[in-house]
């Protein structure tokens, strides 16, 4: 059975993390007023990915090789910690909140090597600046997780994945996890999915040597940690009110409130990315210090208890 | 005869072990790895003498952890400094050496003096030297007295241990050693620094007041902080390892330093929990800087430099060093599963837990704390990216690198038994945390038996210890390697099924066919976006020169960025300049004139004599 719940939940993973990124460049499409891909683009991307041969550079060693499959498994590990069917909790005890920032540090600093791996200095820029970003992520997360656990009394993922109230400490703690999410992401302010700019990517540099399937790896595992993050947003500010006894029906208005849920914070965020102009690279640094600030914020409100 | 000789100079509790335990770790693999290390760098004569000053460095570094005798402490305490001095100017040929060896000798006589004040202190109330003596004579010392007592360990093994603004020694001696002594001195020398502090500090004094412990926690956050932002602007590949040192010895006391709070607020539980974070990073430590010290070594032995903007491409030529410097890199920044994370884990853990028991403004002091712990895991993880990636990935930058081969057996196997330590001690956590409790329970005085700990299976019962009511938080080390390791196979296979020929090509060059090593990222481009955003601490600055043919043509370029060293330049150096005026002023006094010797000698006897009939 616990084996069953553990497939059903990587499968919902791999198989609906696509999915958000599709939604979202459709919706940022139909508010510029085009049509855009479809919704499915990123499977059909994935599916073709998969079937290309690879081309990989003569200076790369065997970091390069391995670097998509450990962020692919890590980010999936970390999948594994979010408690998609929340009444059927088979995987308790890999880890807490905690363990899943540690998890995805593992994931970027493979990714971050392996971009310096091929020697191209354009992959080296990219992991400078992943590196830059996700280290002042790094306070801002802790405190998150510290404001979610003053609240709660833990830092268990699944204590905030229940029911309780939505408080104003509840809030800011989403507001400043959005943030983090828009810079863990590569979405607008930080980053930019949609170019390939010399001068201000950050994502797409690193990845910029890969190619074939290690590359439908990377991206795959970027659907993943995205989906993650969107429900732990969603999770805070929208929790879930579930009568009556646990049997499948509940189960399936469960998964239902739960792609709602995620699909909402997935629109707000296309609203951002449409709405605000990419930043310098030295002004993400205030960009985070205004998320850390938020950070504090919410620690206050919390440990005032409103 | 001889057991009541042991009984009386010798104390082998849990902590004791525990720390004999972490100096042999690491420094067994270490000399198992000076076998190779040596040759050929060294005169067999030379060779000799290393082994001889070796020994006595391991032997009165064991004394120092297990006496329990203040005098003895004193004495092993200075054996060990000057034994590693004798290993600091070991390559005497070197200038650096010697510099390097000066800073460290006045740097620890001057930690050394502060503790020898404390040691009269605590002597003038236990009328004994007994380490036990004076733990029971204690409770007499009035709260001034106590809180000097403090200060003057903190000062004392705060220079040892090389807490910020103390570190200044540590980032010249520790690299200046041999490799196989710069693993030993990070790895377990610094340690009985920390272990002065436990012992003395929580141990004997007991933590009475509150500020203690928060002093503590400023200073270590602030080592912390510190010692990381400057191991990212640094490109000698062994000082980058002893800034991470002063951040890592920050992080340990994080643990020793909440530890200290919980129990001025008589939070036993809490203060046993923090202190097994403390200990537990702490050997975790000495094994990957020593890991990681050696495979530093591994290179300037095969390459004759230190300076990684002339390495790269190494992992082609030194696979298995490459391996085991990757394992250490992944330990240092917090990676699961291997041990570095558990500690770190552990650590914010004990903030969490603390947070939701003490009050107030508290509480959001342990939560900035925690903050800027994990800001500095993040840029410890960026700061190993730079040091393995450059290094050892890309193209060589240099011919230094070009012709670097794989070093030889007894060095892979000290690497090697470390590498597995790594591994073991992040997988078999729940194991080794017993053990753990045992030596912070001796530290601390609680009984460990008493508290119900659910800390076997890695459950921390969020309630004070009371388990049972109350959500828990929980990590599962190996179930998390296994979940990692499986996923990683499972998507190999689908990897590489059905899967058409990777072909080999060169890297994407826009179509400009010469891409080489000059056109790869280096160190000093890659700490830039740090350099800019700390750069109220750094005080970067640049020095560009042109020189030009005609005012056309522009012959050569020359390029150089540093960044201010602040502590030396606004602490240490005006102190020196104020040493040596004042040794200017003194020496009008001393003209050279017998006669007026002789006035001094008898004006100083007279005072001397009016001293003594106050007491």
């Amino acid at each position: 059975m616990k084996i069953f719940i553990l497939i059903l939940q990587l499968a919902w993973f791999i198989a609906l993390a696509p999915f958000l990124s599709g939604f979202i460049t459709k919706i940022k499409n139909n508010i510029r007023m085009r049509k855009g891909p479809s919704i499915f683009q990123p499977y059909y991307n994935l599916a073709k990915l998969f079937a290309k041969s690879e081309v990989i550079s003569e200076t790369a060693s065997w970091i390069f090789r391995v670097s998509p499959l450990v962020v692919f498994s890590s980010y999936l590990t970390a999948s594994l910690m979010i408690p998609v069917f929340i009444l059927l909790k088979p995987f308790s005890f890999i880890g807490d909140f905690l363990a899943l920032i540690f998890i995805f540090a593992l994931g970027r600093f493979f990714l971050a090597l392996s971009a310096l791996d091929t020697g191209s200095s354009f992959s080296g820029m990219g992991s400078s600046r992943e590196m830059f970003i996700s280290s002042l992520v790094e306070p801002t997360i802790c405190l998150i997780v510290f404001s979610i656990s003053l609240q709660f009394g833990s830092t268990d993922i699944t204590v905030f994945s229940g029911m309780h109230t939505v408080s104003i400490a509840a809030i800011i703690t989403a507001l400043s996890l959005f943030l983090i999410t828009i810079a863990e992401t590569s979405r607008v302010p930080v980053d930019n999915q949609e170019t390939h700019l010399e001068l201000t990517m950050v994502h797409e540099a690193m990845v910029l040597e890969y190619s074939g399937r290690s590359l439908a790896f990377l991206e795959m595992a970027a659907y993943i940690k995205q989906m993650i993050l969107f429900f732990l947003i969603a999770q805070i500010i929208f929790p879930v009110y579930l009568p009556g006894p646990i049997n499948l029906v509940q189960i399936f208005l469960w998964c239902l409130w739960y792609l709602a849920r995620i699909t909402i914070v997935a629109v707000i965020v296309a609203f951002v990315e449409v709405a605000v102009a990419k930043m310098r690279l030295f002004r993400v640094a205030d960009f985070l210090g205004f998320a850390f600030i938020l950070g504090i914020i919410a620690v206050v409100c919390a440990v005032m208890g409103v | 005869m001889i057991s009541l000789l042991t009984k009386q100079l010798f104390l082998f509790d849990p902590l004791a072990l525990f720390f004999l335990a972490v100096i042999f770790v690491v420094s067994l693999p270490s000399a198992v790895y000076s076998i190779g290390y040596l040759k050929n760098s060294y005169s067999p004569k030379k060779i000799f003498f290393s082994w001889i000053i070796l020994c006595a460095f391991l032997l009165s570094m064991a004394l120092v952890v297990s006496t329990r005798n203040l005098i003895i402490f004193l004495v092993a305490w200075e054996i060990m400094s000057l034994v590693s001095y004798l290993f600091v100017i070991f390559d005497t040929t070197h200038e650096k050496s010697i510099q390097a060896g000066m800073i460290y000798i006045v740097m620890t006589h001057l930690g050394t003096v502060f503790i020898i004040a404390a040691f009269m202190i605590l002597r003038n109330y236990a009328h004994s030297f007994d380490i036990l003596a004076i733990k029971t004579a204690c409770s007499v010392i009035p709260r001034t007295e106590k809180n000097i007592i403090f200060l003057l360990f903190l000062i004392g093994f705060g220079t040892k241990a090389g807490i910020v603004p103390l570190h200044i020694w540590l980032p010249y001696a520790h690299p200046q050693a041999p490799s196989h002594v710069s693993s030993i001195m990070s790895g377990a020398m610094i340690k009985t620094a920390i272990y002065g502090i436990i012992r003395f500090v929580v141990f004997i004094l007991g933590a009475s007041y509150s500020w203690w412990g928060i002093l503590v926690l400023i200073i270590a956050v602030t080592s912390c902080l510190v010692g990381v932002i400057y191991a990212l602007m640094e490109h000698d590949i062994k000082r980058l390892l002893a800034y991470h040192s002063v951040e890592n010895i920050g992080i340990i006391l994080l643990g020793v330093g909440l530890a200290m709070y919980f129990i001025s607020i008589n939070k036993q539980y809490l203060a046993v929990f923090s202190l097994i974070a403390g200990l537990y990073h702490l050997i975790n430590h000495a094994i990957f800087k020593g890991l990681l010290f050696l495979c530093a070594g591994s290179v300037y032995k095969a390459t004759g430099t230190r300076d990684i903007e002339k390495l790269g491409g190494l992992i082609k030529r030194m696979p298995q060093t490459a391996i085991y410097f990757l394992v250490g890199s992944m330990a240092i920044s917090a990676l699961p599963p291997l041990n570095g994370f558990v500690s770190e884990w552990l650590t914010l853990q004990a903030f969490f837990l603390g947070a939701l028991q003490v009050t107030g403004g508290m509480k959001l002091f342990l939560g900035i704390t925690a903050a800027m712990l994990a800001l500095t895991s993040g840029l410890a993880a960026a700061c190993f990216v730079k040091a393995f990636g450059i290094t050892f990935l890309a193209e060589p930058r240099s011919h230094y690198a070009l012709n670097a081969k794989e070093v030889s057996l007894s060095m892979k196997i000290g690497m090697f038994i470390l590498s597995l330590l790594t591994i073991c001690f992040g997988l078999a956590a729940a194991i080794i945390i017993k053990f753990l409790a045992k030596a912070a329970g001796a530290a601390t005085g609680i009984e460990i038996s008493s508290l119900k700990f659910s800390l076997n299976n890695f459950v921390l019962s969020t309630n004070g210890g009371l388990a049972g009511a109350g959500s828990n938080s929980y990590l599962s080390v190996p179930l998390l390697a296994f979940m990692l390791i499986m996923l990683a196979i499972a998507g190999f296979g689908f990897y590489v099924f059905g899967r058409k020929r990777a072909e080999i090509y060169k890297t994407w060059d826009c179509g400009y066919y010469k891409t080489d090593s000059r056109n790869e990222y280096t160190a000093t481009a890659f700490s830039k976006p740090f350099r800019i955003a700390f750069s109220f601490f750094l005080l970067p600055y640049r020095r560009t020169q042109k020189i030009r043919e005609s005012f056309y043509h522009v012959k050569s370029f020359s390029y150089e960025t540093h960044t201010t060293q602040v502590f030396k330049k606004y602490i240490y150096n005006p102190a020196l300049t104020l040493i040596f005026r004042s040794a200017k002023l003194m020496r009008r006094i001393q003209p050279g004139s017998i006669h007026l010797y002789l006035g001094y000698i008898f004006v100083i006897l007279i005072s001397l004599l009016m001293f003594m009939q106050k007491f």
